[in-house]
């Protein structure tokens, strides 16, 4: 082990708010997420890049916040779930799961809804096929997947009328 | 659960962050995309004492088709390759880019530290077989080209001398009338490959095998070609007698170890299968089908 250990100065984007923290270097995202910044909506289900239930999104993409160093996000913009809410109203995402009952117990939910938000942007029209592929990496032990998928497919259908 | 404590570094350059490498000795570990290092560090199976973060280095995040050669840079993600140009010209790299474990983790991992990491499960060595690769590297000593076979020695061992990164890997682009398939089984997408095939073959008019490359994942400590099979349809009209002496020959020579992830028999068995179906989508797209996504998962 060495003998000092410097902290590092970061300064990272989340939800539109910058922030500058100094962190040790084996921070991981997701405890930086949620100990220094008190956002505890993303959750730490496997802590071994299993589970996706601490899947935010760095600079757009969906990442496992468990599974990197708060240090590597240095200099980025991370979404969480905290921040698809906008002036006190539910994402249409975040409504979709409630109306389609994509949810139980809620503890996959941010994961899932962080895993599905990515790939809307990237893929308004996703098939079904698309939005497995896209939570093939977030486990829910509560809902069997299907109503997911329906509250994911019920959006994308929505901004195809629009 | 935390990994022991390390000091940090971010060099700016491929040569700043050699040196540095090579200045911290043996206990530095270079640290890409992380998706294999940090979860070593978590379960404290590591500890390094420096991690060196190469992740934002320029220029190593491409991919070309140049002079009959395809090269992607070390520090592309999987996800990003599975969108590529390249994966779309050659559909046998979107199998395995766009294949490798889940959406987040392709955001993250990287070509350079799959093939470094050697792991005998993991999809790019197998593939980057398939395709008889080269492996580019830098380090203090200067550059040099390895051909796949060389670079990964042993399970989880390369070639690569303390220092020394991984720049690129490269392959020939194939030719015209070339089709390959790679199918990894899975029990979840999360999850190691359990077993692996790759299948990349040259198909005459006349259904007649010009050439074919063959290898296998999870096979042995090291990604496995499967000479024998290649020479069971190499030259030959293909058949269903033609593929199923192939696939007698690639069981023949898989180890597979009986480990959590099945028995060693349940694996060779799975592995026929695999073989079958990337044979036929690799002649398939031979004849320029388009065929997607072609994962097996439990």
């Amino acid at each position: 082990m060495p003998d000092a250990i410097n902290k590092v100065t970061i300064d990272m984007t989340v939800n539109g708010r910058k922030f500058r923290r100094q962190v040790e270097p084996r921070m991981l995202l997701v405890e930086f997420i949620r100990e220094e910044l008190g956002l505890t909506g993303t959750h730490i289900g496997c802590d071994t890049s299993y589970c996706g239930a601490c899947t935010v999104q760095l600079n757009g993409a969906p990442v496992k916040s468990c599974t990197m160093f708060a240090v590597q996000a240095d200099g980025c913009e991370v979404l969480t779930v905290e921040g698809l809410e906008k002036d006190g109203q539910l994402h249409p995402l975040q409504k979709s799961f409630s109306e389609h009952h994509g949810l139980q117990c809620g503890f996959c939910t941010p994961g899932m809804l962080m895993a599905t938000h990515a790939l809307l942007e990237e893929n308004p029209h996703p098939d079904r096929y698309a939005i497995k592929k896209a939570i093939a990496g977030n486990v829910c032990r509560c809902t069997g997947y299907q109503n997911i998928i329906k509250a994911v497919e019920a959006v994308a259908a929505s901004s195809k009328e629009a | 659960m935390y990994p022991a404590p390390f000091r940090y570094h971010r060099p700016t350059s491929l040569k700043e962050a050699i040196l540095m490498l090579s200045t911290l000795g043996e206990t530095a570990k270079p640290l890409a995309g992380g998706q294999t290092l940090i979860p070593i560090l978590k379960l404290r199976m590591d500890e390094p004492t420096d991690l060196v973060d190469i992740g934002r280095l320029p220029d190593l995040r491409f991919v070309k088709n140049e002079g009959g050669w395809i090269e992607i840079g070390a520090l592309s993600p999987h996800g990003w390759i599975a969108r590529s140009d390249i994966a779309k010209t050659v559909p046998i790299v979107k199998d395995c880019a766009g294949g490798i474990a889940d959406a987040q983790v392709r955001s993250r991992g990287t070509i350079g530290g799959s093939v470094s990491a050697a792991d005998p499960n993991c999809d790019w060595p197998a593939l980057l077989n398939t395709l008889d690769a080269e492996i580019r590297c830098s380090g203090p000593e200067g550059d040099r080209t390895i051909a796949i076979g060389d670079f990964i020695t042993e399970a989880y061992t390369t070639a690569l001398q303390p220092g020394e990164l991984v720049t690129s890997v490269r392959f020939r682009t194939p030719p015209a009338g070339s089709g390959g398939a790679y199918i990894a089984y899975k029990k979840a997408a999360a999850a190691f490959p359990v077993i692996s095939v790759g299948v990349q073959m040259t198909v005459a008019p006349g259904n007649v095998c010009q050439d074919v490359r063959i290898a296998l994942g999870g096979s042995g400590p090291t990604p496995r070609r499967a000479e024998q099979a290649e020479a069971e349809l190499c030259g030959k009209a293909l058949n269903s007698q033609v593929w199923q002496h192939a696939a007698d020959a690639v069981a023949a020579i898989a180890e597979p170890t009986d480990d959590v992830r099945g028995s060693s028999e349940f694996k060779r068995q799975l592995l026929r299968g695999l073989f079958l179906k990337a044979g036929d989508t690799a002649t398939r797209r031979s004849a320029n089908a388009i065929i997607e996504g072609s994962h097996v998962y439990a």
